[in-house]
């Protein structure tokens, strides 16, 4: 990155490298979800529990289902194992797909002139 | 794989909706703050790899010609009561990511656009960026200590501000204050996206 540094081979093990290279590892080279869309703000939660031996899965795969007893937004799985949105996206759509998680993805654009949600969320902020 | 029946830990519940409300403007306007003062939670960062869909420019065939750019995100939580959960974004402050917030803000109910009357100018591109977009926005000038108050009125004809977009002062530290801007801006969106009156 840096012009005044030597791209010299050593460089690979630097810190630099982890963040990039540890993502790329976790999904195999993936970058699109088997399964699912995963917005942002798309939230999951775990409908079943997930064992260390579970085939298939790796260290992160069962942090997430850790994480989501509750319900989580793809950007709060992100930002919890610090990892790119992109990279949790794909994780996601593996156990979306194995059936270890619930998905629910926000309303389109399209479906936006439903008074009742509106109603409900200027209730919910006026009681905050 | 044992026993995967057995493993269920809930009965499926239904999840809520989650619904996106962007905070934009400029580098330093407060928009972390606003977001930190209205969140259930510690706001949090994300990364997410944002496209530049590259409007007005060629495609060359075989040739890609999309330009991705990495920013980071600071959002914050709302849950409002089973059924909603306001996710609120920062958007990037710099200028130049401006024409990247497509994916951002794709399916945002609305945004509040932050100012400082200090750097009126900061916001143009987010004013600019919504009104072409049509995404339902409100002007939420933030009360800096020591920063000369401004009639609302000067503000709006600074930003050439449609009279029908609410322009409101806050102190984006207090959260009653931050209520009371996202509450203007679920109002406004309301009035732009329902066809029908509200009823009484």
């Amino acid at each position: 990155m840096n012009p005044y540094e030597e791209p010299i081979e050593e460089k690979w093990h630097d810190e630099q490298a982890g963040p990039i290279v540890r993502p790329y590892v976790m999904t195999r080279g993936r970058t699109e979800p088997v399964r699912g869309d995963f917005n942002l703000i798309s939230l999951a939660v775990s409908v079943r529990s997930a064992g260390a031996m579970e085939v298939g899965l790796n260290p992160e795969h069962l942090a997430i289902v850790r994480l989501c007893q509750d319900p989580l937004s793809v950007a709060e799985v992100a930002a919890h194992l610090d990892l790119p949105a992109g990279t949790v996206r794909v994780l996601l759509g593996d156990l979306l797909d194995k059936g270890f998680i619930d998905v629910q993805d926000p309303q389109p654009e399209v479906d936006m002139h439903d008074l009742r949600m509106y109603e409900a969320v200027l209730n919910g902020l006026r009681a905050l | 794989m044992d026993s995967a029946r057995s493993d269920r830990v809930k009965a499926p519940k239904k999840l809520p909706t989650a619904i996106k409300l962007l905070v934009a403007g400029g580098f330093g306007v407060g928009k972390t703050t606003l977001v930190g003062a209205v969140s259930e939670i510690r706001p949090l960062r994300t990364e997410e790899v944002l496209t530049d869909l590259s409007v007005g420019v060629d495609d060359v065939a075989g040739v890609e010609a999309k330009n991705t750019t990495t920013v980071a995100m600071d959002f914050g939580r709302i849950s409002v009561g089973e059924e909603y959960v306001l996710y609120l974004f920062g958007t990037p402050g710099q200028e130049r990511f401006w024409f990247m917030w497509d994916e951002l803000a794709a399916g945002a109910l609305g945004a509040v656009i932050l100012a400082d009357t200090r750097r009126l100018a900061d916001c143009f591109p987010a004013v600019d960026y919504f009104e072409r977009r049509k995404t339902p926005f409100v002007v939420a000038v933030n009360c800096f200590d020591g920063a000369r108050t401004y009639d609302l009125d000067e503000v709006r004809l600074a930003l050439g501000l449609n009279p029908a977009i609410p322009i409101v002062l806050c102190d984006a530290r207090r959260r009653e204050s931050g209520k009371e801007v996202l509450i203007t801006l679920v109002q406004h969106s309301m009035e732009r996206n329902s066809k029908r009156p509200t009823p009484a």
